[in-house]
């Protein structure tokens, strides 16, 4: 296991590139056209989230080899107010912005390993894991 | 800026979308469509997204904002050429397009708009 690689996500343009790189590293790990659609979808909605709610922040790429085991981890981090009530952020429909409210529950579906901390006035951070 | 090509298709507006969108993108999109909806009278809009490897929430707002306007203007939506692996991460995302008509292709998406023209206009011979 690595330390990974961090981009940053302060534009638009950088959710558009963190996507193509996390498409780029599934691929290369092996990953199925299937899989790798998802975590790429996964990282677009957390990369927007960065942006939108946290006022931007980072990505940290890490490729996982455990034994046999291949996968991904993306930590997405801000400094942003923070989620109040990160249960009903992940239910479906609830969004605080102008997304259709599907982003981290979205998210946590489409991945294998999912972790959400968030503290208010700090920031948040998610961590979202698929093997191969 | 860069803009989205819209092309016109008989009575229908064909956007294919290639490039990753970001915000500025899909708000020019949905105004350039509108006016032309309107500028053309156009009853369709077929938006190919073969293209596109992803469909995340933003887009799929994107698609929902122009199905909308395009209703209200009396122009049908019908979103054609999603890949297999972008609709399998779709009904996962929990996100499956309500309201919106899909097709395989632009070729069965311009039947499916012809169809309903027909029928639009069968009415107003029956009337």
């Amino acid at each position: 296991m690595s330390g990974g690689d961090l981009r940053e996500i302060r534009s638009s343009d950088d959710v558009v590139r963190v996507r193509q790189e996390v498409r780029a590293r599934a691929q290369a790990l092996g990953f199925s056209l299937v899989d790798q659609t998802k975590i790429v979808t996964a990282a677009s909605e957390l990369a927007r989230n960065t942006l939108d709610y946290g006022g931007g922040g980072t990505v940290r790429l890490i490729e996982l080899r455990n034994g046999a085991r291949t996968g991904l981890r993306l930590e997405f981090e801000d400094q942003g107010p923070g989620i109040p009530d990160t249960e009903q952020a992940l239910r479906d429909g609830f969004t605080s912005g102008r997304g259709l409210g599907l982003g981290l529950g979205g998210a946590r579906r489409l991945s294998n390993e999912f972790e959400l901390v968030s503290q208010l006035g700090q920031g948040t951070r998610v961590s979202i894991t698929r093997w191969k | 800026m860069n803009r989205i090509p819209i092309l016109r298709l008989g009575k229908a507006l064909l956007v294919t979308i290639q490039v990753d969108m970001h915000d500025e993108l899909a708000l020019a999109l949905e105004q350039d469509l509108t006016q032309k909806i309107w500028a053309t009278g156009a009853r369709g809009v077929l938006i190919d997204i073969s293209a596109l490897e992803v469909v995340d929430s933003f887009i799929g707002r994107m698609l929902h904002a122009i199905a909308s306007v395009s209703r209200v203007l009396d122009a049908e939506t019908v979103v054609v050429g999603m890949r297999p692996a972008v609709a399998i991460t779709l009904v996962e995302l929990g996100l499956e397009l309500p309201g919106i008509r899909t097709a395989l292709d632009v070729e069965r998406g311009m039947t499916l708009l012809s169809r309903r023209d027909e029928e639009a206009e069968g009415d107003v011979e029956r009337r």
